[in-house]
């Protein structure tokens, strides 16, 4: 990207990413508003963060083109977020175990 | 004796050393920030239904963190702004988003000082309850990577950006990589002003 | 802030007129910064050994003032020499944190890491020299803390080295100092683990492809991604834990806790078994943090002293990776007796059996490397050999605690102990020790002497055994582990409460057979057998460099031409070809 007329073209994608950013965060604020039921909003607000994350890391930290390395070092990542994340759904699906299972296992609180 | 590839790229991985070193360091965030959301997970479901109770009760100041917010992606904005510049060769345009992206972040913690101290003036702390003590912890782990991003900006954009009349080009990469750390941070934001605010 | 500082070259350039404090302790040589890791480490194994030795007598002669030392110990640790509880537990806490995030974890990566892997990757130095400074001078930061931490008005962390939650988020003693000093800790090692994953992708010699690599290095970069992505969990969770005791929240402290016969004044409504879930996710890695470098080391040692290839390089490689994905999916078979139901308890007693078959691979294949070998038996070899029944009978006993059933009865007793003592002990450390002989000539230009080697190795063997083994006979009889007077109040220990005696003699047998060791570390720094590029004519890169190194390694260019362990080829003149000689010859 060294070329002035590559950059000229990365500013102005910048600046669009930047719109978008905005628009995004007043969506948001804005679904607060409308009241909807809790798990409707938690996925209205979770998937315009998740877009707004995507366009920050596709875009700023230039992960729409980057090297193959990264991808693989950042899915190697994700592998290990996604058991991570199980920890806490294990953790309920224990505290309830005892009901689904004849373990008869106690609540853990 | 010169370390190799510290700034020309790696012929296989197409990369430098410190491109690398960046994203295996953020890959360490990722777990650091994803342990704290499986906690917050974690509370909330197994708060029996009281998170509602005890987030509407917290009072948290939408209009304040929905200027915070535009105030990080503003300077992530300048941040890649001050990435291009160097890549145009332009040092003191540079200089100048260097500042304004340091200068964002000094505003984002005076915001959320002020919101602190809201939040103990009526009596609202860490140990009030768990809703309270995930959020102070987190945004002040967050607040923490805010300031260290901002000692790091600093830096290449004060002292460090002596470098632009020697090695250009290690400047503009020391920078990106900065950056990325910088966008990571607000990328955390990005989910944390939703995840406490708003549901 | 990690920020991957480059090393500038203008600096480098002037390290030679440097002055002792940046040559020697403030230095970025990757060879100066893993020695100085290396004697960290053996420090604190040490050290926390000593603090193993002084809980073996309570263990032994419970209730009786402990000779010698007893009295230095103070009126509140020891009053008239005979141990208090409190402190028999602060001693079990600490020698745990210090043996593996102080003692073993520094030497295995911080020191070996550090001195061979750039060596044999045929690279100048690590890819971020200073942060590499950085990174030792955090756990120096992090082994401060911890050893001042025992000096503090109610003595160290006792808690056990896992910290469980509630005890450890009321407990009055050094359980903060304890925190802080594992944040210290964890900075450092994921500092060491981007260097290292960096500059083996980076500067490797060419020609050293991936699977040109020695077995070593496969070892630690592994290892480098396992504290790179287990770490940070264990910090959050350590962040919290410190929320938890400093302002007073209540991340892992349930609702309407009683404490003392009276409900504790906190807001509850967190999960003590968060703090086993976070724990535990970063400390199952972590055990596989303090074997695959040893593995490393073994496999290294076998195959320059057995002079023939390994058998099975890639299956190795393979299963290591193998062995690093999976150690993340089998966290919770530390938590089979939190009554987590038989659905989850299925699911990680199956992960933890294919998580066997890994180790079993690489184990095999170490052994099937011997058939046929014309083997060298000198002080490495040794400990290599030694490593590998010790190891095996700590990975065989392992078996049952990971099948819940069997793990419930056995989980509170001393055979958990004796299991992961076998791991460790004569496992890991065997092969740092062989580690420490095989490479000293590397470092210092001489080679450590033999029949002191020999001395240290067979006494070390049987006084292993001596004190391991009896564990797991007390721990199938039922004797529960952690308590301060040996189980000797209890019926059912009767019978065998008397292998504590014979346990704590072969503890303090075992001390004194590692003063052959001391006194060889330090003889054959001046007084060694003159060593040359290659004493043990091995053919991995790091032997290429003059011995000891300069700073920037080595005095020629490197082609690397063929694989790692090409020992004994057919029709070649002499019985290795090092791996940057030209194919021609």
């Amino acid at each position: 990207m060294s070329d002035h007329a590559d950059i000229d073209k990365t500013v102005r994608t910048y600046f669009m990413v930047f719109g978008a950013l905005m628009v995004g965060t007043g969506a948001t604020v804005g679904a607060y508003y409308l009241d909807v039921s809790v798990p409707v909003a938690l996925a209205i607000g979770l998937f315009i963060a998740s877009v707004k994350a995507s366009l920050v890391a596709c875009y700023f930290m230039h992960l729409i083109a980057e090297k193959r390395l990264i991808y693989w070092v950042l899915l190697l990542t994700v592998a290990f977020f996604i058991a991570l994340m199980a920890l806490p759904l294990l953790t309920s699906v224990i505290d309830q175990a005892g009901h689904f299972t004849s373990s008869g296992a106690p609540a853990a609180h | 004796m010169e370390i190799p590839y510290t700034v020309e790229a790696h012929p296989e991985t197409g990369l430098n050393n410190g491109k690398i070193g960046i994203w295996l360091f953020l890959t360490s965030e990722v777990m650091l920030f994803g342990a704290l959301f499986a906690t917050f997970i974690m509370l909330r479901i197994g708060s029996d239904g009281e998170w509602a109770h005890m987030q509407a009760e917290a009072e948290l100041n939408i209009p304040l963190a929905t200027i915070n917010t535009a105030v990080l992606i503003a300077s992530s904005l300048t941040m890649v702004m001050a990435w291009a510049s160097l890549v145009r060769g332009q040092l003191n345009k540079f200089r100048l988003f260097g500042w304004l992206t340091v200068g964002c972040g000094a505003i984002f913690l005076v915001i959320k000082y002020f919101e602190y101290t809201a939040k103990f003036a009526h009596d609202h702390f860490p140990s009030s309850n768990t809703y309270l003590a995930i959020y102070f912890t987190m945004t002040g782990l967050h607040a923490l990577h805010v300031i260290g991003g901002m000692a790091w900006n600093a830096y290449f954009t004060g002292p460090g950006s002596k470098l632009f009349h020697t090695n250009r080009q290690w400047l503009t990469d020391r920078v990106e990589h900065s950056g990325l750390f910088w966008h990571f941070v607000d990328l955390v934001w990005i989910f944390l002003f939703p995840v406490f605010y708003l549901l | 802030m990690a920020e991957p500082v480059q090393a500038s070259p203008a600096h480098e350039e002037h390290h030679h007129e440097q002055s002792f404090w940046r040559k020697f302790i403030f230095s970025t040589d990757h060879k100066v910064i893993g020695v100085q890791y290396s004697v960290t480490g053996l420090a604190f194994l040490f050290f926390g050994f000593c603090l193993m030795m002084i809980m073996r007598w309570q263990l032994a002669y419970p209730g009786e003032p402990i000779p010698l030392i007893g009295s230095l110990l103070g009126e509140n640790r020891a009053p008239g020499g005979i141990m208090l509880p409190d402190f028999y537990n602060e001693l079990g806490a600490m020698h745990g944190t210090i043996m593996v995030f102080l003692g073993v974890v520094p030497l295995a990566v911080g020191g070996f890491g550090n001195f061979v892997m750039p060596l044999q990757l045929g690279a100048p130095d690590m890819a971020f020299p200073r942060i590499n400074m950085i990174s030792y001078w955090c756990l120096f930061l992090g082994g401060v803390t911890m050893f001042a931490s025992f000096f503090l008005p109610n003595g160290a962390a006792g808690n056990g080295w896992t910290s469980y939650s509630p005890l450890a988020d009321i407990a009055l003693n050094g359980q903060t100092a304890w925190l802080i000093g594992m944040i210290f800790l964890i900075t450092s090692s994921l500092l060491g683990a981007v260097n290292f994953i960096t500059t083996a992708v980076q500067l490797r010699a060419p020609g050293l492809t991936w699977m040109r690599l020695p077995f070593f290095c496969w070892a630690q970069i592994v290892t480098a991604f396992l504290l790179l992505l287990a770490f940070p969990p264990l910090e959050a969770a350590g962040v919290l834990q410190l929320m938890d005791r400093v302002a007073a929240t209540s991340f892992f402290l349930p609702d309407g806790l009683v404490v003392g016969g009276e409900v504790l004044e906190v807001s509850g409504g967190g999960s003590p078994l968060l703090w086993q879930h976070l724990f535990w996710f970063l400390a199952h890695p972590e055990v596989y943090v303090l074997i695959l470098p040893a593995m490393g080391i073994v496999a290294e040692v076998i195959a320059n002293n057995s002079r023939k290839p390994l058998w099975g390089y890639r299956s190795m490689v393979y299963s290591l990776i193998f062995l690093g994905f999976m150690s993340f999916i089998v966290w919770a078979h530390h938590m089979f007796i939190t009554g987590m139901g038989s659905v989850m308890s299925t699911f990680f007693q199956t992960t933890t059996m294919i998580i066997s078959i890994p180790s079993v691979i690489i184990l095999s294949a170490l052994f099937i490397s011997l058939w046929g070998g014309s083997i060298r038996y000198n002080t490495p070899m040794l400990f290599a050999l030694g490593f590998l029944p010790m190891f095996g009978i700590g990975g065989l006993t392992g078996l049952p605690l990971g099948l819940s059933a069997a793990d419930i009865p056995l989980h509170d007793t001393y055979y958990v102990i004796g299991h992961f003592h076998y791991v460790v002990a004569p496992g890991t450390l065997f092969a740092l020790f062989a580690g420490v002989y095989y490479w000293f000539p590397k470092v210092t230009g001489r080679k450590m002497n033999e029949f002191l080697g020999k001395l240290h190795f067979w006494p070390s063997l049987v006084f292993m055994n001596g004190v391991f083994f009896p564990m797991m006979i007390q721990g199938l009889n039922g004797v529960s582990r952690r308590l301060a007077d040996g189980g000797i109040t209890y019926d059912f220990a009767g019978e065998v409460a008397g292998l504590n005696r014979m346990m704590s003699v072969s503890a303090w047998c075992l001390a004194v057979a590692q003063i052959p060791f001391i006194i060889n570390f330090f003889m054959s720094i001046r007084n060694g057998e003159k060593a040359g590029r290659n004493p043990w004519n091995s053919t991995t890169l790091e032997w290429l460099a003059p011995s000891p190194a300069p700073h920037g390694n080595f005095d020629q260019a490197i082609e690397v031409t063929r694989g790692p362990y090409e020992y004994s080829v057919p029709g070649s003149d002499k019985d290795y070809a090092p791996q940057a000689e030209p194919a021609s010859t």
